[in-house]
């Protein structure tokens, strides 16, 4: 910059006035809720707040305090048992869906509205119904034994060693519609000619699949991994309707100790150290796909 | 392998004779064994989805005597409403007995304002990202979208602690700004995009014929949105139905959304269990989104799928 | 001054470390059909966008009618623009796309019918004005682009490459009828384009623009024929200048320049300045420049062997094996050469080009 005066250079705040105006609930938002009240929250895990949140450091207590709980770390292994099948199975589940659905089938439309109506209850009537549908006295189990096989057992939600997989079940009813479509669009957006080169070359299908199309679909299968992902810390709802955390404390999870710390049992420091870790889940997630998304490369 | 040979051969046979006929593949017989392990795959997949809705439709549909006796899957023998009225009308939770309607209700009052405003805000916001980016915007819109991916467990306490502070807390207007919050990052982002992939041209003619932030937002941009705002709409009429974390923490009982009504009136521990009058307050609780996503079919697809957008 | 419609002063624009347009310094006389000719990425749309007041400049200032306009909004500054990709707004018909920056000025009723009817009657539109942007032809679109600027009322009028949308055929009939505009109207008009064809037919002035600078600012003739640089030499003209690396010397007191081991001499190039032995230079010739089987007086004859013959109608265009290189030639539609064809030919030195090797700037 030179010395000379620019004649007229206005006030760079109030350039594009009426656009930052605008975007005062989305500064505040980002600002004071999303930044300022996770750092809150991690901050306040540092106390021993109990029915209001207070000032009075305890440092790491409520973390050994987490960690020394049998509640908690039931919700941890949970939440890893169920989050590892619900990734593969929502994976391959929804992937092979779309590949079948891209076979240029008839009634695409009809298969589609059906294997995705179900993304647009709620996790509560989601976990209603598989209650009921699970239900041992009327259910599954009780159908087949009036088959005739009277041994058959087949009560996640009664059972402390696999309700996990009870949720699981509703989960994927719930949730695989959506990996579907995703799969579908990543599907529909090869090439053509990727197709017919494969054809020509002799390659069998399912060697196409694996070795062509899925690597291709790279972007797609992450933007997917990691949308399942941060649905799967979130899980909460689903819990609360199908088993309420129970038979003990079988099924409790992660977001549902922090509620219940911080509304229910009043004891504000464990629940924030509770999110905190939960934050700490996610940010394991999301980071390096962050760093390999936009990292890499800027964008102009 | 043997997928080429008879490629290779129709090829040559085109090449040597031009003779009248049909050219290219044959047609697949409807009944070949791809065909039938394809159909068959979809079919067994599409009955595991249809099945609990099946379910839950007969079981409201009989009476408890009924339940008790037969399977779970047999259709109704005689069909009664009853537990439909009753689920609607009578169902109890704790000592209120006035059923799902007051807790329909309440979503209603819940979800149209809230629609309403998320959408105003979000879409503003995606403007000003998209056409009028100030220094700073950028990083604003980062936080936003790093925020969608925090859990809301850690900042629904914060929340709480600042419409206690502003007087709102348990109220409907504080799950409204509740709500305009969270579905504040990828609303902005599905406008942003949206916004930035109409010609900019058309943004600059409108600066040069005059118009300002505002004008152009409602005169030149809004009339090219509305396929946006649709989609925009579905989103958020079925995710803040079927919201229940925050309703359940940011309201007081008697402002409870359906959600969270039906689940205490399912899973309350006290009387009979009456399996029948469950089914049909869940299925009434369902149909809200269920109507708006057999309704807007290939937009609810769109909408859902904003979310695998990328900014 | 006071016949100067735009200047624009040490223009500089950067996006961060990319730096767009460089001090460019620019004065466009009143009634003046300026063009800014480039390679898509030179700067010149920015340059407009600029000048329009679409993009905030990082320095310096921009005038327009001797007024500071740099940081004016658009609508204050006394422009009209025209898009590449029309930018009608698709809601609205013809007759309200051209009333709406009036109606946003909040101009009378009757004003606003008296200009849109004015401007339709020019741009004979008017059956055109109840229907939506849709319904139109992408000519018709265009017109419809024009009009809108021009009920504005304005001095200058900016074009942003705005025939590049249209076919071969369109182009050239609505070429004509900017060029008719701009002799009614007499406005300042500056237009970007891509397109020499545009550029040479349209323009009182060219400014040729490379990375962010100015290469060469004349009328279009002074531009094809003596072209300021190697860049502009080579960007102008279908097909491309043929060019030639060689070295000047000193035949017994006759300078010519040596390619190859054949001899150009320069008598008759119009030199700006000593031509010193031992210079390392590119010529330049135009493929019309060069006769052939023809002689140019005082000039050399060279053997050719023709490569590739290219009948083109009118013309004629040769490719030829010379001096070790490939070269191109312009000739008459009616003489015709097989390849392989032996024949003369001798170039017109009077309106060659010379170039410094080293700085690519004309000798």
């Amino acid at each position: 910059m030179t010395g000379q005066a620019h004649a007229g250079r206005p006030n760079q705040l109030l350039r594009n006035l009426h656009s930052k105006i605008a975007s005062i609930p989305m500064i505040l938002t980002a600002v004071v809720i999303f930044l300022g009240g996770t750092l809150w929250t991690v901050f306040y895990s540092f106390t021993n707040s109990k029915l209001l949140p207070r000032m009075s450091f305890v440092g790491l207590d409520q973390y050994e305090r987490l960690w020394a709980a049998p509640r908690w770390l039931m919700s941890i292994q949970n939440l890893a048992i169920y989050g590892f099948f619900s990734l593969i199975f929502s994976l391959v589940i929804g992937f092979v869906l779309a590949a079948l659905m891209d076979q240029k089938i008839r009634f695409e439309n009809t298969f589609r509205t059906i294997f995705l109506y179900p993304f647009a209850l709620s996790f509560i009537v989601t976990g209603l119904v598989w209650q009921w549908v699970l239900n041992p006295e009327f259910g599954v189990q009780s159908v087949v034994r009036s088959l005739g096989w009277s041994s058959f057992t087949f009560d996640p939600l009664y059972n402390q060693s696999i309700v996990i997989y009870g949720i699981l079940i509703a989960a994927l009813w719930q949730g695989t519609g959506l990996v579907m479509c995703l799969m579908l669009a990543g599907l529909r957006g090869i090439d053509e000619d990727i197709w017919k080169a494969s054809r020509v070359d002799g390659i069998p299908m399912w060697k196409t699949y694996l070795f062509i199309i899925i690597p291709m679909m790279r972007a797609v299968f992450i933007t997917t991994l990691v949308i399942i992902a941060s649905g799967i810390v979130r899980v909460y709802d689903l819990v609360v309707a199908q088993t309420s955390g129970g038979p003990g404390i079988a099924s409790e999870v992660p977001a549902k100790y922090v509620y219940d710390y911080m509304f229910l049992a009043q004891n504000l420091g464990q629940g924030f150290a509770a999110s905190t870790m939960m934050l700490i889940t996610v940010a394991i997630i999301i980071v390096p796909w962050a760093y390999l998304e936009f990292g890499g490369r800027k964008r102009g | 392998m043997a997928d080429t040979i008879p490629l290779k051969g129709q090829a040559a046979h085109g090449a040597s004779r031009l003779a009248p006929g049909p050219q290219g593949r044959k047609p697949r017989p409807m009944f070949s064994s791809r065909n039938i392990m394809i159909y068959g795959a979809l079919i067994f997949a599409a009955a595991y989805y249809l099945l609990p809705l099946y379910v839950m439709i007969v079981t409201s549909l009989k009476g408890m005597p009924e339940i008790r006796l037969g399977n779970i899957f047999s259709p109704p023998v005689e069909i009664t409403f009853e537990p439909w009225v009753k689920a609607w009308a009578t169902a109890c939770t704790g000592l209120n007995c006035d059923g799902l309607s007051r807790g329909f209700w309440n979503s209603v009052r819940i979800t149209i304002p809230s629609t309403i405003m998320s959408i105003a805000i979000a879409s503003i916001n995606g403007y000003a990202l998209a056409n009028w980016r100030f220094k700073g915007a950028d990083l604003f819109f980062t936080i936003l979208i790093v925020g969608a991916f925090i859990p809301y467990q850690v900042m629904i306490y914060p929340i709480v602690i600042v419409l206690r502070e502003m007087g709102l807390y348990g109220s409907l207007t504080g799950l409204i700004i509740v709500h305009t919050i969270f579905g504040m990052p990828i609303l902005t982002l599905l406008f942003r995009n949206y916004f930035s992939s109409l010609p900019e041209e058309l943004f600059k003619a409108a600066r040069i014929d005059g118009a300002g932030f505002w004008t152009i937002y409602f005169k030149i941009m809004l009339p090219m949105s509305l396929p946006i705002f649709v989609v925009a709409m579905i989103l958020q009429i079925t995710g803040i139905w079927n919201d229940f974390l925050f309703g359940v923490v940011f309201t007081r009982p008697e402002y409870y959304p359906m959600t969270v009504q039906l689940n205490n009136i399912v899973n309350s521990v006290q009387g009979v269990k009456e399996y029948n009058v469950n089914m049909a307050a869940t299925i009434l609780t369902g149909a809200v989104p269920l109507i708006v996503y057999f309704v807007s079919g290939r937009l609810f697809v769109r909408g859902i799928a904003a979310g695998a957008v990328k900014g | 001054m006071n016949n100067v419609s735009v200047s624009v002063r040490d223009l500089s624009l950067s996006f961060g470390a990319v730096t767009v347009l460089d001090t460019l310094n620019l004065d466009i006389q009143n009634g003046e059909f300026l063009v800014l000719l480039g390679a898509s990425g030179c700067g010149k749309s920015t340059l407009l966008n600029c000048i329009a007041g679409l993009l905030d400049v990082t320095d310096g200032q921009i005038f327009i009618k001797d007024r500071n306009v740099t940081w004016e909004e658009p609508k204050d500054r006394g422009i009209g623009m025209v898009f590449q990709s029309y930018a009608l707004y698709p809601q609205m018909t013809v007759e309200r796309n051209l009333s709406f920056g009036l109606r946003v000025a909040k101009l009378p009723a009757a004003e606003i019918d008296k200009r849109v009817a004015r401007a339709a009657e020019i741009l004979q539109i008017q059956p055109l004005l109840k229907r939506k942007p849709s319904e139109l032809s992408g000519g018709q679109r265009q017109r419809v682009a024009i009009g809108r600027a021009l009920v504005r009322d304005v001095d200058v009028f900016l074009f942003d490459e705005p025939l590049s949308n249209l076919d071969a055929k369109l182009r050239s009939e609505l070429r004509v009828e900017i060029k008719r505009l701009h002799q009614s109207l007499n406005n300042t008009m500056i237009y970007v384009t891509h397109d020499q064809i545009e550029a040479l037919t349209l323009a009182d002035r060219i400014a040729v623009m490379k990375s962010g600078v100015i290469q060469q600012l004349a009328d279009p003739m002074t531009i094809y024929n003596f072209p300021e640089n190697l860049f502009v030499a080579g960007f102008i003209g279908s097909p491309s200048m043929n060019f030639f690396r060689g070295e000047i010397k000193d035949r017994g007191g006759r300078k010519v320049i040596e390619v190859n081991g054949v001899d150009f001499g320069m008598e008759a190039y119009p030199a700006r300045g000593p031509l010193e032995t031992g210079r390392k230079v590119v010529l330049g010739v135009r493929p019309e420049h060069v006769k052939v089987d023809e002689n140019v007086p005082g000039q050399e004859v060279h053997d050719a062997i023709v490569d590739i013959e290219e009948p083109m109608g009118a013309d004629n265009l040769l490719w030829l094996k010379h001096a070790g290189q490939t070269m191109s030639v312009r000739i008459a539609g009616a003489r015709r050469y097989a390849p392989g064809t032996a024949l003369k030919i001798s170039f017109d030195m009077s309106m060659a080009s010379v170039f410094d090797a080293a700085t690519e700037n004309r000798i």
